[in-house]
């Protein structure tokens, strides 16, 4: 079975926002003497880092299995450490990406001052979240007559997507260039052959790539935003539990 | 449009503006609403027959869904004749209806099976067990090789399998293990004699069959097709291979995989095998050839995604049903709400079948999306804007304002929804299309329910809460304690009414502790929550759902043929078909008692006694030997045989292909018509194939009874052991639940109150919870809402908004005075005039007079070692001849009862005022008297605290004295601060103005300042008033007598108040400024808190400045909030908190002004800070209270309020908080903000709110309520304080 390489494998993402988040700068208290301050708020981060990084990484698993092709109708019962083997790789740069990505939409939005706030609950989150699944159901199981149609399908569920959970300038632009930085990455990794897609039709990738990074990165910015809504409350609940 | 909209004017004047001018968008907008409050109005009107008819309509649309083949993916099968087999073409014929539509095209594999029974018979008894197996076995490979090597030769040429087979290439990667006995690179052809790669000699030196063949099996549960099973092609216990096999007969199958169908090779293979192993009584029908299609089937791999899909599913559904909030039952709404979406999807899958059209899509995948596009949106939108109605209206009205308030919204979001599925539609693919035809269907249906289900649930719902708020209005039963609020106190029911004494009781939890380590808590938290009961529960029932339906015999073969019986191709054809030609169930007409028959056929269809087999094959050897039954191994060829397959798990075949990465999903195979051999073996031949070790195995227990016995008997040691098993978990369960749940679920709460506080059940820590009636005090008088609040202790200042203040004694409840006091020691007498007036005390002073100079000495000491408790008044006898005669009856009683008995409080004052009714018209005493004329006292006007108040109004002001020539009659107090009997006043004028507290007079007055006093510190003999245009004024209080009382505020008894030895009122009491910090700050100074020598202030500029008393000189400006100082906290120790507007609590070091934290903890301003020794304590506009870590700034936990509660705070001890709520106060447990109590303050107290709040030395609390004072005493806490 030939590698197929799973909607969420934005390497290129992890790469190049890591190089984003280090140039821009992350909301650190001032420091000095005040180390509980520091404390609090790191810890803070550190757990919608990890917060998102998990559920990147389970996103990419799972996604990543809805892409294996169904050549098999009952997988042998090694099938799913296969999956793990091929590309292990994939998932820790989905979730390191998507943790990057979570952490930098609220940074982004308390830079340009403009403080997010269409639709600002969880179950619109989780509604955003069904619908990117969707998408990449979509993209893995339904028919298409051509990759065009497929593509264009796919295109307008994704800005679809943004246009119902996110509206936002910043939140468009960002996605828009990750999106075609991690389409550039994945090119350039295929073309080194790290690996290979199973019928590429857009120079060495499936043409649907970027449309499926975009309604990532809407997501993944989607929680994270609503993360960083939810840190005021979220130690309380941890403690308080009443 | 518009012209005929003109006459549509809906006929309830609902129509508000002229339609003339509307545009379009208007008319429609109003039209739509007007269309929803009518519907509104019909749906709260009629719930039950709206409801029954939406049921209905729910069924109706619901019933095509019975046609549905229910889910499961059992395999369907066809029956063909062999000898017209043709393959099917690939283009599906009209007109062979009654073939399914997958019969088309090649099958992926014709399966021949070689079914072998065999036996060594007759039986000797010298023969061990393996000989039942063992040379059977050992012929498997002569047939194969017979098989292998069967060449067909005829005009067509020559045949042999190599070229019919199935060639399979590599197994698939991952089952290396299984190399050595699956074929590769070769025919598909499998058999026993692959556990020894087809190899007699392997076979012959392995010493235990039986393990070979157990070692490829795979350990613990399986569900699916086994090795074993593959190999031997019949199900494990029917193989024979076994030590314990009754009837000595082995049966296996030699099983070859196809790939083209080629009659002549097969027919001259069956009749070569029937020739060399003839079986003479075999009567099996090889005409029918069975065609099996496989569905496709949900591997792990594929299971995922779709849990996935449904756990973000759920956690959408949780996260919106969260949200339908204030409404009489939060868990039916959001029931309802599921309903009204999964019937939408159920009717609109049901309508589109009616409609003819099937779906093709994977109902399972798509569900969850459809779930989300149709949406829980509308449901709690209608939810909100229904509860947000006014509560006054009717229920009618409220459901069809609120409907028509959203009807636009949700109309319009359809139309959205339906214009972008549209749009979805014209992208035509099939998928999508299908997809959105659905989702529309569902869309309206869901339309529809909401409309009509949810609407009229929700009105019945608001109907239950008016009716539950209703019944809660309902007077309580006098003398029984009303049940206590939860913590958590519905917003929009105001507390119920309580009788004239506000008692509550506190509902005891029986399991409290004062410091759980956090490892109990988790422990408690697992108990509260049953938790783990309810996993293991559900655990359970999902283990026995999964045995049901994996059961072979149970619910998924059961299902199977039901899909199968019900499917429309199941009528067998019609008359000009081959009889032979149908479909068939899976595993028709068998029903499950079958399965166990087949171990003992006995009502066999063909029962004949297999002699004539024997006499066959067996005629060279032996006559045939009149043998007992069971000593002849019977060869029976039954109906169960023909189709030896339909026993092998449905798995069978997909999992065989699928070793070699061959699918069967949505494809067939068709399975030829066994071969029966039949195989007689001599015992002879069976100690000839005999491996040495064979022999040593130890003969197996032969039991007397009869098989069914023994089987029978297997069964009931198996229900026994499950029944023994049951009991035991029960048991443990049972341990397990007492250990983690001791949660006492009798009601005995009310048992609990009534005990005595010795027998209360205590703790490992000696705590016993406060099992306490608190009764709140009210202090009425003043006329309007009480601006200011100052206390020093012994006295008690307020001031309304009037101008009026009053001066009360805080010490009230104490033992001295038998608790049968009224809290009103001295009712400040009010004229209507912004004056001070005095009236004594109805029967305290007297007793405290009596021993005034005793009380004096030792009352510092005594109020901290000795609490309320009733055991401890015997510890003071003295005091009884002390006290005034009248109340001479009731030290006894209340020394016997509980503090409860106590506060019968408006009989005693009532009896109280009826006493000293007689002197009260006489003349005002003069106020120099009662230092020095004991019985004074007596002749002070009584006044009833409670409920004459209003009464007795008018004659006071006519006894009213006092300089009214200096009052200040225009301005309002602003500030106001009591230290001894002092009050400093400070006006909105700018006037700062000293009373008598005692007397009831104007001291003096200072006017130097003409922006009004917006805050005030009494220190010492200084006082520090703030102003309005941001200075501060520094005066210092002059009286010609030492201020021996002033300096030491701490120490004076409460008995020495009236008589005040301080100063007389002779005494010249001058107030002179004696620095003015002009722009002090640059904004209105807001807080102004003095402590430990230092005046601390807060402004709207974002600093505090600390300024020393002494020399007003100012020491620090702290700078570090970015918001105006909104609270400011200082104390003795220095500690300086301060809270700002942008939620930020700082804490700084006095001494060197350095910030020693800062937290941002409150989105909005702090309302009010306190410190404790260990944590602070602020609330804050969001109605959040939150504890800090004093020393690190750590958050520890919060407590969310409700709404507009809070504001003001307090700390009584070292772990008991006191927060102000609407017309409550509510009392906290610092440790873990558990909420302790909470104390009601009146009856009328529905919408006021405690503004401000004051925590006395005796544990006491002060709080305004509305135009009263409350003082609520706590005590409970004196033991804590203790």
């Amino acid at each position: 079975m030939s590698l197929t390489l799973t909607a969420m494998s934005d390497s290129t993402a992890s790469s190049g926002q890591q190089q984003w988040a280090g140039s821009g700068p992350m909301p650190q208290p001032p420091r000095g003497p005040y180390i509980s301050v520091i404390t609090n708020r790191t810890t803070n981060l550190l757990i919608r880092g990890v917060l998102l990084f998990s559920v990147g990484v389970f996103l990419a698993l799972v996604l990543n299995l809805l892409q294996v092709q169904r050549n098999v109708t009952l997988f042998p019962p090694d099938v799913i450490s296969s999956i793990f083997s091929s590309a292990w790789w994939v998932a820790p740069c989905c979730g390191t990406a998507s943790a990057m990505i979570g952490l930098l939409y609220p940074c982004i939005d308390r830079r340009l001052g403009e403080p997010h706030k269409f639709k600002r609950e969880w179950s619109s989150v989780m509604r955003c979240v069904a619908v990117f699944v969707g998408i990449n159901h979509a993209s893995a199981k339904v028919d298409f007559a051509n990759n065009v149609q497929l593509s264009l399908t796919l295109a307008a569920l994704s800005i679809g997507l943004w246009w119902t959970f996110d509206r936002s300038r910043s939140g468009f632009g960002l996605g828009v260039s990750i999106a075609l930085l991690a389409t550039l990455a994945t090119q350039l990794l295929v073309y080194n052959g790290v690996f290979q897609y199973t019928s590429p039709d857009f120079l060495y990738i499936r043409s649907w790539l970027p449309c499926i990074f975009f309604a990532g990165v809407i997501t993944m910015g989607n929680i994270g935003r609503q993360l960083a809504l939810y840190e005021y409350k979220f130690t309380q609940e941890k403690t308080h539990q009443d | 449009p518009v012209k005929g909209s003109y006459n549509k004017v809906p006929p309830n004047g609902w129509q508000l503006t002229p339609p003339t001018r509307m545009t379009l968008r208007e008319q429609l907008r109003e039209k739509i609403s007007a269309a929803f409050y009518r519907h509104g109005l019909l749906c709260a009107s009629y719930p039950v027959p709206i409801i029954l008819f939406t049921s209905a309509s729910i069924l109706t649309c619901c019933y095509p869904l019975l046609r549905l083949p229910l889910p499961g993916t059992g395999p369907v099968e066809f029956t063909t004749g062999v000898r017209d087999y043709s393959v099917p073409s690939h283009e599906p014929q009209g007109d062979l209806g009654e073939r399914p539509d997958w019969y088309r095209g090649l099958p992926v594999a014709y399966i021949q099976q070689v079914l072998v029974k065999a036996a060594v018979s007759p039986w000797d008894s010298s023969l061990v067990p393996v000989d039942v197996f063992r040379s059977p076995l050992g012929r498997v490979f002569n047939l194969v090789e017979e098989i292998r090597n069967h060449v067909h030769q005829d005009s067509s040429g020559v045949r042999s399998l190599e070229t019919l087979c199935l060639q399979v290439s590599d197994l698939f990667p991952g089952l290396r293990r299984m190399q050595s006995v699956l074929p590769e690179h070769g025919c598909l052809l499998v058999s026993p004699g692959n556990y020894w790669q087809n190899q007699r000699e392997l076979f012959d030196s392995d010493p235990d069959l039986l393990k070979t063949i157990q070692k490829h099996e795979p350990k613990g549960l399986h569900t699916s097709a086994t090795l074993r099973d593959l190999l031997f092609g019949v199900p494990g216990k029917y193989s024979g291979v076994s030590h314990y096999n009754r009837k000595r007969v082995v049966t296996y199958t030699i099983t070859v995989v196809l790939y083209r169908y080629d009659a002549s090779f097969l027919g001259s293979l069956r009749s070569r095998l029937k020739q060399l192993y003839p079986s003479a009584n075999c009567s099996l029908r090889d005409d029918h050839m069975v065609h099996v299609h496989f569905k496709e089937e949900i591997g792990i791999p594929e299971l995922i995604p779709l849990v996935t899909t449904y756990i973000i599913l759920f956690a959408y559904i949780y996260f919106s049903t969260r949200k339908i909030d204030m409404v009489k039952s939060k868990w039916g709404l959001a029931l309802a709400a599921v309903v009204t979406v999964l019937s939408s999807l159920l009717m609109s899958v049901g309508l589109c079948t009616l409609f003819g059209l099937t779906p093709t899509l994977n109902g399972g995948e798509i569900f969850p999306y459809l779930v989300v596009v149709i949406g829980l949106e509308n449901v709690l939108v209608l939810t909100k804007s229904v509860v947000s109605t006014p509560v006054d209206l009717e229920v009618k009205l409220r459901i069809a304002q609120g409907l028509s308030n959203e009807s636009w919204s949700i109309m319009k979001n359809m139309a959205t929804e339906l214009c972008i599925i549209l749009i979805g539609y014209f992208t035509l693919v099939p998928a999508i299309q299908e997809f959105c035809l659905f989702a529309v269907v569902g869309l309206v249906s869901d339309f529809f329910l909401q409309m009509f289900f949810f609407t009229t649930v929700l009105s019945i719902d608001i109907r239950r809460m008016e009716l539950a708020d209703l019944n809660r209005r309902l007077p309580a039963e006098a003398g029984l304690p009303p049940p206590k609020p939860g913590p958590l106190r519905p917003r929009e029911v105001p507390p119920p009414p309580r009788p004239s004494p506000h008692t509550i009781t506190l509902q005891t939890p029986a399991f409290r502790n004062l410091r759980l380590p956090k490892r109990l808590r988790v422990v408690y938290f697992l108990a509260r929550t049953r938790l783990a009961q309810r996993i293991i529960m559900i655990g359970t029932v999902i283990w026995i759902g999964i045995l049901v339906y994996t059961d072979p015999a149970g619910l998924r073969t059961y299902l199977a043929a039901q899909v199968s019986e019900q499917s429309p191709l199941g009528d067998p054809g019609g008359g000009g078909l081959p009889p032979h030609f149908g479909v068939a169930p899976v595993f028709h007409g068998r029903d499950p008692t079958s399965t166990l028959r087949v171990v003992h056929p006995a009502p066999q269809p063909t029962p004949l006694p297999e002699n004539q087999s024997q006499g066959h094959h067996g005629a060279a050897r032996a006559g045939p030997l009149p043998h007992s039954p069971p000593a002849i191994p019977q060869i029976t060829w039954g109906a169960e045989d023909e189709e030896g397959w339909r026993r092998l798990s449905f798995r069978h075949w997909p999992s065989l292909f699928s070793y070699y990465n061959i699918t069967l999903a949505k494809r067939y195979i068709s399975i030829l018509p066994v071969i029966p051999v039949t195989l007689h073996l001599s015992p002879q031949e069976a100690i000839e194939t005999r491996h040495p070790q064979d022999t040593r195995h130890p003969p197996p227990p032969i039991p007397k009874v009869s098989a069914d016995l023994q089987t029978d008997l297997t069964l009931y040691k198996v229900a026994a052991l499950g029944l023994a098993a049951g009991v035991l978990l029960v048991l443990l369960l049972f341990c397990l639940y007492r250990v983690l749940c001791p949660r006492n679920y009798g009601q005995n709460g009310v048992a609990h109150g009534r005990r005595r506080r010795g027998d209360l059940p205590c703790d490992d820590y000696g705590y016993s919870p406060p099992v306490s009636e608190i009764s709140p005090l009210l202090l009425r008088g003043h006329s309007m809402d009480i601006e200011c609040l100052a206390s020093d202790g012994m006295l008690l200042a307020s001031c309304c908004l009037a101008g009026q203040i009053r001066v009360w004694d805080a010490q009230t409840g104490d033992f001295t005075k038998n608790n049968s006091e009224s809290s009103c020691q001295r009712d400040g007498l009010d004229s209507g005039a912004p004056e001070l007036d005095y009236l004594g005390s109805e029967g305290h002073d007297p007793s405290i007079s009596g021993d005034g100079l005793s009380e004096d000495e030792g009352y510092p000491l005594r109020r901290r070692t000795a609490p309320s408790r009733p055991t401890l008044f015997t510890d003071q006898p003295d005091l009884t001849p002390l006290i005034d005669t009248n109340f001479t009856l009731q030290p006894p009683s209340h020394l016997s009862t509980p503090p409860r008995g106590g506060f019968d409080f408006g009989g005693l004052v009532e009896r109280a005022y009826m006493e000293h009714e007689p002197p009260s018209p006489s003349t005002y005493p003069s106020p120099s008297s009662p230092s020095s004329s004991p019985p004074s006292g007596a002749l002070l006007q009584r006044r009833p605290s409670l409920g004459d108040a209003a009464a007795s109004l008018p004659q006071d002001r006519v006894s009213a004295v006092g300089p009214q020539a200096t009052a200040d009659w225009d301005s309002s107090v602003w500030a106001m601060e009591l230290r001894g009997n002092l009050i400093a006043a400070g006006r909105s004028s700018g006037k700062l103005e000293l009373w008598d507290a005692v007397e009831g007079s104007l001291r003096c007055s200072n006017e130097e300042g003409v922006s009004g006093i917006t805050a005030l510190a009494f220190l010492n003999n200084r006082i520090v008033a703030a102003r309005l245009n941001g200075s501060l004024d520094f005066f210092t209080v002059e009286i010609n007598k030492p201020l021996a009382l002033l300096q030491h505020r701490g120490t004076p008894g409460r008995g020495s108040m009236p008589p005040s030895p301080c100063y007389s009122s002779e005494d010249v009491i001058s107030c002179q400024l004696t620095r003015s910090v002009q722009c002090a700050h640059q904004k209105p100074i807001t807080v102004l808190r003095a402590a430990a020598g230092r005046v601390v202030t807060g402004s709207q500029d974002h600093t505090v400045r600390v300024y020393r008393l002494e020399d007003s000189c100012c020491l620090f400006t702290l700078q570090g909030h970015s918001g105006g100082i909104t609270s400011i906290y200082i104390d003795q120790t220095m500690v300086l908190a301060s809270g700002g507007q942008d939620g930020a609590i700082c804490l700084w070091d006095v001494l060197t002004g350095s910030r020693v934290s800062h937290v941002y903890g409150h989105r909005g301003d702090v309302t009010s800070l306190v410190c404790t020794t260990s944590c602070v304590i602020s609330s804050g506009l969001d109605d959040l209270i939150c504890i800090w870590d004093r020393s690190t700034g750590i958050k520890l936990y919060s407590i969310q309020q409700e709404v507009g509660c809070g504001a003001s705070l307090g700390v009584i001890s070292e772990s008991l908080l006191v927060t102000g709520g609407q017309g409550c106060v509510s009392f906290w447990d610092l440790n873990f903000g558990d909420l302790l109590q909470t104390v009601y303050l009146g009856q009328s107290g529905d919408g006021q709110g405690v503004r401000q709040l004051l925590v006395l030395d005796n544990a006491a609390i002060v709080c305004d309520f509305g135009s009263e004072l409350s003082l609520v005493y706590v005590p409970s806490v004196l033991e804590k304080l203790d």
